[in-house]
Order: structure tokens, then C-alpha cells, then sequence
């Protein structure tokens, strides 16, 4: 209804004959993200926030292109997800689903995009399978994924001396994917996996498993898992006295809003894996400075990549002249170049990972750390094709 | 070096010991719910949310009012203890000449409103409390480095677990309380105010579950969903224990912390469900529980 | 265990002699307004409101007409949702004899931990039913076939007898219409059987009934297997319109929510469970958008339910007008 009220709109002003005006081309964007559960805080309310600095900077009205946001919350479950992803899709007349953390979401409302003709900018699920097991011709992952995490911390803690690894692994489909690339990425570089844990999931106590991966002699636990369980086994490491009697900890999936709850006297000295800090440069604090002026905390990676995917998105459905066609939109992406402000140059492969720098940081001291937010010092930029698995032919669907 | 099933001693001490911190809570918190059934018959699903109640009002105490963790441990479930009378006067005890399963559904409501409550105004992040300067560091056992915080835990669970037991098995108001166990009418034919005794007794009871709140704050971060995952597995506790047996209960909750330890090394993935199997067990061979008397 | 304090005092006139006009009437007018219902609402949402009616449908003929409190029936819904999506997307089955599957899993689930649970009784029962269900969960998360966290996803639609397809939303409508109305007769008929007569007896005063010579416990687990397998169905049913079984249908969560559904509708009534499955879908629905606050609402339902109406909307309805809904 929203499309035919736009065309006839802009059916009037040609007549009128003030084509700067004309509004031809209605785009409807979903933020599907958790709102209310462990990853409301890395994207929750603040991917929207970015959607909408997205449009603004774009300048979307002044092109042309009348562009709506609304947003739902899938509370980390895929039969939510999904369900919420038809009714958009069949109801709502969206034409982009924009975040969806989880991967099992992810993976759901990908299928269905594809169904549906959309297209899923996918910022903040983790999942290799999204661009390989089950990749899809209309599913773009933007900012990062376990492959890359697994490239720039395990092989950085490897090199540093990091031979031999534990791993306490949240039971499920992500914690064991975590696990795998990590494994793969030790090994390629020389170390080696002493053993390892399933942790069923959620957890709060983590004790014996600590006390497990203490005893197997390794020189670095590795963390395969996210949010609160990671917050709490770091808490406890410490506690146990683990991380003071010489073993590392390597948290595999740990963002800026997780270091900021668990402050940096708990988690100096921890590296970790990001597409993206506030800090990095110029623009990257400009823009997180208008971030925190409206949304009350510093961007996460999540967050920013739903601003530089929905720009992305925004130049891709400017080109092609129009958004109902969601294979077209998302091919279209797949032949241009961005350069962004926040992800520098970003290009997106024929599956539909998109290929930009990440970056290998630490936590900075209690004594480094200036403010609340100065968390992080930058140890390495590692290049996309370096981060991310190569491409699977069967996924390149520039070729089909 | 001998081992065990390929574990070796020391780490098995290790798991045994970290069993029985967890135990630790278990126990507080299944003593409550059994001090509650044993009077009240009702089971209440809410002791898990009162318990996150328990942290939140030690957190809340320190961050809006500057008192410490000691005080908390007073106040805390006082506070949750005082909300509990409340339950108790306005909607509870509406329910007493009903099929106690009202009172469970009832209780379940009240849980999710508690935790509903809580997650709209505090997130789910979880909120840091630190450890009291007192018990930071630990001690070297030799085959693992025990958190002062963690042994704390445990005296202070036994110290509680023992003087509600020694209350309520002999002394004159355990007495009393036996009795109106056993024949509330009769009891307070006898003169003792027995509606006081309830509402006194599901008072005490929460105040427990705050009690193993303010425990767990500094160990675990302040969440609005720890009850939830814990509660269902106190209930097990509760269940395999015999309901309303005070030591029953007691015992149980630690036996099962260090079962669910032991689990954890054997065979990790299982320790969420392990509890389960034991209670449908124990259920279809023992009915009345480990510890409980023939109904 | 007389866990239904009177409800609605199953009026004379529903005896074992076919439906009462009313009855007859209502289910009319319910059938004439689902048949036009998709022209007017999202169909995937309508379809999912009756999956639960019927799930809630089936959970009240234990409850509500058998008297017992299952604390563990998301393992019947889900464990067959697993099954019925299984069946279809591995084995290639055609949704009909998906649903079937998932309705014959759940029997035999049934069948085995109703025999367990009926030696006992209460609070007893409901821990008993409870801790299978955990176990059910627990195969779910780490079975290979159930796929963890994700689920098992794109099930396919198929073909409906291996002819129609059911990819339309309006098709599989009227296939899940035809399913769950099916169903929901089916218990009706049940309860309204001789059958459902003793379990009426049996649920009001126990000790009576084996004096008078029935068999009890055979009874229960028939009833109890046969709420197993309609609660399958329903979960079944619901993993074709969504073509995903996840770890929320087998959740304990999903146990407690059709009590409350149940409840709010008011337990052994024959309407209530569809409007309290009506109520809490269409809730959970619009109001997502207000996060937690759903959980919250869904709290204060149960309080003031227990407290006030324990009868359910349809309980109170019946005594106003004096009549068995």
C-alpha cells in the first residue's frame, strides 16, 4: 500500500514537473535482532540506531529513495525468527532483513529471504554456514564470522607462544563451530589441542571446567563460547587464580559492550578478535561520537556493520533502480566496491561474505585505560582474504 | 600416580570440592523450599526468582545506598523475606484449602512477573558485584587453588542449613511447628496463633532463598535469569530429598552437588540432566524420596 | 486428586448421546469463521493459533477430564515436531504421513513415561512427567538428527497424498484447518464417550471408581497416551506450517505455557483451551515488540487466574449462562 501510495506520489510530482522530488523507489528495511536477551546489548536497539544513520547519511530522500525501518526482536530463537521474517516478507512488503544475531536465526531467516526474494545483510550471527553449507544467493554476511575470529586470535595467540590449547566449548551448533575453526587455525600454526570440554549451555558456574583445563597443562584456554558464559568464565578464571599462575585466555567471541561490563581490571591483557573499534580513526570516532550521542554507548562491530551494510544495500538498490527484486539487489552488491567509513574498503564475494580488514586487539590495563570506553590497543590489521575462508565453488553465485 | 577411571586424584578432590560449593547453594536453597512445603504444602516455583531477588537487593543496596556486602547478608533477605510475608498475606493464603497445585501455579506466575520485572529494568547483561575484600585471594590445597570466597560460601551454608535444623528439630517453636504440621487445627486449638506461623514460616523460607542470592552475587554476575536455570533443579533437589524433610533436604542438596561435579568430569554434556534422572529414579523407587517418611 | 474444583458442573444435558445444539451450533459457527478467517488475517499466524488450540485441547483432556497435571507435555509437542520434520525433510515422507509420524512418536513417548508416571500422584506426577520431559530436552540438544541449537530447518512443504502442494499459504491453511479441527473433534468425541464418562468418574473421586470394579491406571495411561498423541499432532503439524523444530517447542517454557492456556481458558471446559491458546498466541504475537513485558503480562494471567477465576473465561461464561461450553 505504502509502494502505491510512493508511485502515485511520484506520479504527481512528475506532473507537477519537480523530478528532484520524486520519491521512485520505496525501501523497507527489518532490523530482526535480540532486544531483550544476552545480545541486546551488541545489537539490540543500537543496530537500529545505525540503520537509521545509515539512511540519513546516505541521503536516501535526496535520491529518490523513501526508505522505512522497523524492527522486531526473535529473542535468540529461530521459530520467532522465521516466523516473524514470513510475516514481514508476506505481510509487511520488507524488502531487507538487516542484523540477526544467533546463527540458528540467522540460518532460518536466511532460507526464508531466499524463498521470499529478499535480502538478508547479516551483521551480527557468526556461522560459516552462511556462506557455505547453507549459502544463499540473496544472503550477504557483512561483518564478520568464527573463521575470521578463529584466523586473527588463534593464530596470533599460537605465534606468541601459545602452543598448547584447551577448550571449553558451549554445547551447541556455534560453540562447536568456534571450536573447529579455532583447532584449524592452531594447527596450521604449530600448536596443538590438548583437549577440551562441552560446557552444556547456558552456564553460570564454570569452575570444574576451569579447573579441568588447568589441569591439562595447556598454555591457552580457549573460549568457544558468547555473552554472559564468556563474562562469567573469565570472572572465575580469575578468581581461581588461572590466568595469575601463567595460563591465557583466549575469548573467541567477546565484544566492546562485554569488555565494558566486565570492566578492564578483570580482563586487561585479553586478545581478541574485531572488524571494528571506535577508536581506530578519525571517522570511526566521528561516527561513534553521533552513536553514543543517541544510543548512550560506544558501537559494537554488530552495530556498525549494520550501518556500513545498509549502506551498502542502500548504493546497491540506488543502482538497480529499484528493491522488489532481492537476487538482482544482492548480485548488484556483489559487483560493486564500497569504500566505507567505518570498514574502509569493503567488497562482497560471490557467496556473499563480505571481504574487509579485521583487526587483532588487547585490553588495555586498569592504568592505560583513560575512560569507561578506552578499552582496547590495536595489535594487528589482518587482510579479508587472510580472515576469511576461501570461497566454495558451488557458493559462487556470480557464476550461476 | 594411581587414577581413577582415568582421572587422576587430584583433580577428582578438585571436582569433589567444587561439588560441594555448588552443593552449598543447592542445599540453602532446597532447605527453603522444604521448610515451606513441610507447613504451607505448597511448592514454590518462585524460590528461584527470589533468589535473583536476593543478588538484586544486594546489588541495589551497594549501588544506591553504599552498604556493603556484610550488611547485605543481613538485609538482603530480610528485604526478600518481608516481600514473601506479603505474598503470603495477599495472595497465598487464599489458597490453602486448595489442591496444592494451585500453589504451584500461582507461584509460577509470580516468578514470571519477578523475573519479567527485573529483565525490563536491568537488562540481561548481568551486573558485577565484587568479591569483599575480606575473603579475596585463596588458599593452595596442594591440588587446587580454593577462592577464600568459595570456602566462605560453604560455612556459611552449613552454619545456616545446621541452625535452621537444629530450630526447627529441638527447639519449643520447632515444636509447634512440627505440630501444625502434622494438624494445624489442633495446634491452634492449643492457643498458637497458626496463621502467624505460616506467614512467619514462608517468610523465613524466602528469606533463604535471598540469603543464597547475596551469596551467589559476587561469584556469579547478578542476572535476572540465574533463578530461573537454578530453580528447576532445586525442585529435583527438593523431590529426590523427600518433600518436606528438613535434613533430607539438606543432605540432598549437597549429595547432588557433588554428583553434578563428578558428572562434569565424566561426562560434561550431561550434567545439566543428570539431577533429572536421578529424581525420576528415586521417584519410581523410592516415592517419598531418600529421606522422607511413607506418605 | 480432585484438581478441577466443579468446573462447570458437566451439565445433564451433556450426556454420551451425540452433541448438544449448543455444541453443535458453536463448533458451526467456528468452522464458518476459520474458513474465512485467511482471507482477513496472516494465515501463517491463524495456522499457528490453531496448532496450539489443539496442543491446548489435548493437554485439557488429560487436565481438565483426567485430573492430572503434566509438567512435561512440550516433550509430546516437541519431540514429534522433531520427528514430523525429520520425516519430511530426510525421508522425503508427504505431510500427511509427517504429521503421522510425529503423532505415532509421540504415543509411544507417551505410552512409555505415562506408565512411569501414573504409579503416582500430585505434585509426585508432575515431577515425574517433568523430569522425562528434561530428559526429552536433553535429546533434543544433543542428538545429530535434532541439530542442536539450530533445529532442524527448511523442512520442505511437500505435497499433500503426494498430489497437492502445499507450498501456498492458503493451501497448507485448509490441510492444518482440516488437522486440527480433526483433532479437536476427535477429543470431543472422546471426552464425551463413555470413555470420558469414567475418566469423569475417576477424576471426581478416585477410591470410588475401583470400588466399582474399573481399572484406574489403565484409564490413565490410555488417557494420558492419547493427550500424547493429539499433543503430537498438534507439535507435528506446527513443524510443517514452519518448516522448523527448534529447542523452544521441547523447553520446559512450552510446558508451562499450556497449562496457562489451558487455565486462562478454563480447564475441562470444551472451548476453553481454544480460547486460552486464542488469547496467549495472539498475545505473544503484538506485544513482541514489548520484550519482557510479555512474560511479565503472562504472569499476572496466571496470578489472577489463580486467584480469581480459576474457572477460566469459558468456566465463568458456562455459569453465567448455566450451560457445558
Amino acid at each position: 500500500m505504502f509502494k502505491k501510495l510512493a508511485v502515485s506520489s511520484a506520479a504527481l510530482a512528475a506532473m507537477i514537473g519537480s523530478p528532484a522530488l520524486a520519491q521512485d523507489i520505496a525501501v523497507k528495511l527489518g532490523v530482526l535482532n535480540d532486544r531483550s536477551g544476552v545480545y541486546a546489548d551488541l545489537s539490540g536497539e543500537g543496530s537500529v540506531v545505525a540503520a537509521r544513520m545509515a539512511v540519513e547519511d546516505f541521503k536516501a530522500a535526496d535520491k529518490g529513495i523513501a526508505v522505512e525501518i522497523i524492527s522486531a526482536d526473535h529473542q535468540n530463537k529461530p521459530d520467532i525468527g522465521s516466523n516473524i521474517a514470513r510475516q514481514w516478507y508476506d505481510v509487511d512488503g520488507v524488502n531487507a532483513i538487516l542484523d540477526v544475531p544467533t546463527s540458528s536465526v540467522a540460518l532460518a531467516v536466511g532460507d526464508i529471504t531466499a524463498e521470499k526474494n529478499g535480502v538478508m545483510i547479516n551483521s551480527g550471527a557468526g556461522s560459516t554456514s552462511l556462506t557455505r553449507e547453507q549459502c544463499r544467493p540473496t544472503t550477504v554476511h557483512w561483518t564478520y564470522d568464527t573463521a575470521a575470529l578463529a584466523t586473527g586470535t588463534g593464530a596470533a595467540m599460537t605465534n606468541a607462544g601459545g602452543k598448547k590449547w584447551f577448550f571449553l566449548t558451549a554445547d551447541y551448533a556455534f560453540g562447536h563451530s568456534l571450536e573447529e575453526n579455532t583447532s584449524r587455525v592452531v594447527e596450521e600454526n604449530g600448536g596443538e589441542v590438548v583437549g577440551q570440554v562441552n560446557v552444556p549451555f547456558p552456564a553460570q558456574d564454570f569452575s570444574s571446567f576451569l579447573l579441568q583445563a588447568q589441569g591439562s597443562g595447556a598454555d591457552v584456554i580457549g573460549l568457544a563460547n558468547a555473552g554472559g558464559d564468556t563474562v562469567n568464565a573469565i570472572k572465575q578464571a580469575s578468581e581461581f587464580g588461572i590466568t595469575q599462575a601463567g595460563q591465557k585466555l583466549a575469548a573467541l567471541l567477546f565484544f566492546v559492550t562485554d569488555v565494558h561490563a566486565l570492566g578492564a581490571q578483570t580482563a586487561q591483557g585479553l586478545s581478541l578478535t574485531e572488524a571494528f573499534y571506535w577508536d581506530q580513526n578519525d571517522e570511526t570516532r566521528a561516527w561513534s561520537k553521533r552513536f553514543m550521542d543517541t544510543h548512550g554507548a560506544q558501537p559494537t562491530m554488530v552495530q556498525a556493520g549494520v550501518y556500513s551494510g545498509t549502506m551498502a544495500y542502500l548504493a546497491a538498490v540506488e543502482a538497480v533502480g529499484s528493491a522488489d527484486d532481492g537476487k538482482a539487489v544482492s548480485a548488484k552488491m556483489k559487483e560493486m566496491e564500497f569504500d566505507d567509513p567505518l570498514f574502509g574498503t569493503v567488497t562482497v564475494r560471490g557467496d556473499g561474505r563480505a571481504i574487509h580488514d579485521m583487526y587483532l586487539f588487547e585490553v588495555k590495563t586498569p592504568d592505560q585505560s583513560e575512560n569507561e570506553w578506552d578499552l582496547y590497543n590495536q595489535i594487528s590489521s589482518i587482510s579479508g582474504e587472510e580472515a576469511f575462508l576461501p570461497m566454495l565453488e558451488e557458493c559462487d553465485f556470480t557464476k550461476q | 600416580m594411581f587414577e581413577l577411571l582415568g582421572i587422576p586424584p587430584q583433580v577428582l578432590m578438585g571436582q569433589l570440592l567444587l561439588g560441594l560449593i555448588n552443593g552449598s547453594f543447592y542445599a540453602v536453597l532446597s532447605l527453603g523450599l522444604a521448610v515451606i512445603f513441610g507447613l504451607l504444602n505448597i511448592i514454590n516455583f518462585a524460590h528461584g526468582a527470589l533468589y535473583m531477588a536476593g543478588a538484586f537487593v544486594a546489588w541495589m543496596l551497594l549501588n544506591y545506598l553504599g552498604i556493603g556486602y556484610w550488611p547485605a547478608l543481613i538485609l538482603a533477605p530480610l528485604i526478600v523475606g518481608a516481600f514473601g510475608i506479603v505474598l503470603e498475606r495477599t495472595m497465598l493464603s487464599r489458597l490453602y484449602h486448595l489442591d496444592h497445585l494451585y500453589g504451584l501455579l500461582l507461584t509460577f506466575g509470580l516468578a514470571l512477573i519477578i523475573q519479567g520485572l527485573f529483565r525490563n529494568y536491568y537488562g540481561i547483561s548481568g551486573l558485577p558485584y565484587q568479591i569483599p575484600n575480606l575473603l579475596s585471594g585463596g588458599q593452595n590445597l596442594g591440588f587446587m587453588f580454593l577462592p577464600n570466597y568459595r570456602a566462605w560460601v560453604v560455612v556459611a551454608s552449613v552454619l545456616v542449613c545446621f541452625g535452621t535444623w537444629f530450630m526447627i528439630e529441638k527447639t519449643r517453636l520447632g515444636a509447634y511447628l512440627r505440630a501444625a504440621t502434622e494438624n494445624p487445627v489442633l495446634v491452634g486449638a492449643f492457643g498458637v496463633n497458626v496463621p502467624l506461623m505460616i506467614m512467619l514460616t514462608y517468610g523465613f523460607g524466602v528469606a533463604l532463598a535471598g540469603f543464597a542470592g547475596v551469596l551467589a552475587a559476587p561469584i556469579y554476575s547478578v542476572n535476572p535469569t540465574m533463578g530461573e536455570q537454578l530453580i528447576i533443579v532445586v525442585f529435583a533437589v527438593v523431590v529426590i530429598g523427600g518433600m518436606g524433610s528438613i535434613m533430607g533436604a539438606i543432605l540432598t542438596g549437597y549429595m547432588l552437588g557433588i554428583v553434578e561435579g563428578l558428572t562434569r568430569v565424566f561426562y560434561p554434556e550431561g550434567s545439566a540432566v543428570v539431577i533429572f534422572v536421578i529424581m525420576a529414579i528415586v521417584l519410581m523407587i523410592k516415592p517419598e524420596g531418600l529421606f522422607g517418611r511413607p506418605a | 486428586m480432585a484438581m478441577a474444583e466443579k468446573t462447570s458442573d458437566a451439565a445433564p444435558q451433556a450426556q454420551a448421546v451425540g452433541m448438544p445444539a449448543l455444541h453443535k451450533v458453536i463448533f458451526g459457527v467456528l468452522l464458518a469463521g476459520l474458513i474465512v478467517l485467511p482471507f482477513f488475517v496472516y494465515p501463517v499466524f491463524a495456522m499457528k493459533v490453531m496448532c496450539f488450540a489443539l496442543f491446548a485441547a489435548a493437554f485439557n483432556l488429560l487436565l481438565g477430564f483426567g485430573g492430572l497435571l503434566s509438567f512435561g507435555h512440550a516433550a509430546y509437542f516437541g519431540g514429534a515436531s522433531y520427528i514430523s520434520a525429520h520425516a519430511a525433510k530426510v525421508w522425503g515422507l508427504t505431510p500427511e504421513l509427517s504429521v503421522l509420524c510425529g503423532a505415532a512418536a509421540a504415543g509411544v513417548l507417551g505410552l512409555v513415561i505415562g506408565s512411569l508416571a501414573i504409579r503416582r500422584q500430585g505434585i509426585y506426577f508432575a515431577m515425574v512427567t517433568l523430569a522425562f520431559a528434561q530428559m526429552v530436552y536433553f535429546v533434543a540438544l544433543q542428538a545429530e538428527f535434532t541439530g542442536g541449537e539450530d533445529g532442524i530447518q527448511s523442512v520442505p512443504r511437500g505435497d499433500l497424498f503426494g498430489l497437492i502442494p502445499l507450498a501456498d499459504n492458503m493451501a497448507l491453511y485448509f490441510f492444518v484447518l482440516a488437522v486440527t479441527f480433526g483433532g479437536i473433534l476427535l477429543l470431543y468425541r472422546i471426552v464425551h464417550s463413555p470413555f470420558g464418562q469414567v475418566l469423569k468418574a475417576i477424576r471426581e473421586n478416585e477410591p470410588r471408581a475401583i470400588s466399582l470394579g474399573y481399572d484406574v491406571n489403565r484409564y490413565k495411561l490410555i488417557v494420558f497416551t492419547l493427550s500424547a498423541v493429539m499433543s503430537g499432532v498438534a507439535g507435528a503439524t506446527k513443524a510443517q506450517v514452519f518448516q522448523l523444530a527448534s529447542l523452544t517447542d521441547v523447553h520446559w517454557s512450552m510446558s508451562g505455557e499450556v497449562v496457562l492456556m489451558t487455565l486462562l481458558g478454563g480447564m475441562g471446559t470444551v472451548f476453553g483451551p481454544l480460547v486460552g491458546a486464542g488469547i496467549i498466541v495472539t498475545m505473544q504475537n503484538y506485544l513482541a515488540t514489548f520484550g519482557a513485558w510479555v512474560t511479565v503480562i503472562q504472569g499476572v494471567i496466571f496470578v489472577v487466574g489463580v486467584l480469581m477465576f480459576r474457572e477460566g473465561i469459558i468456566g465463568v461464561l458456562a455459569r453465567w449462562f448455566k450451560r457445558s461450553l
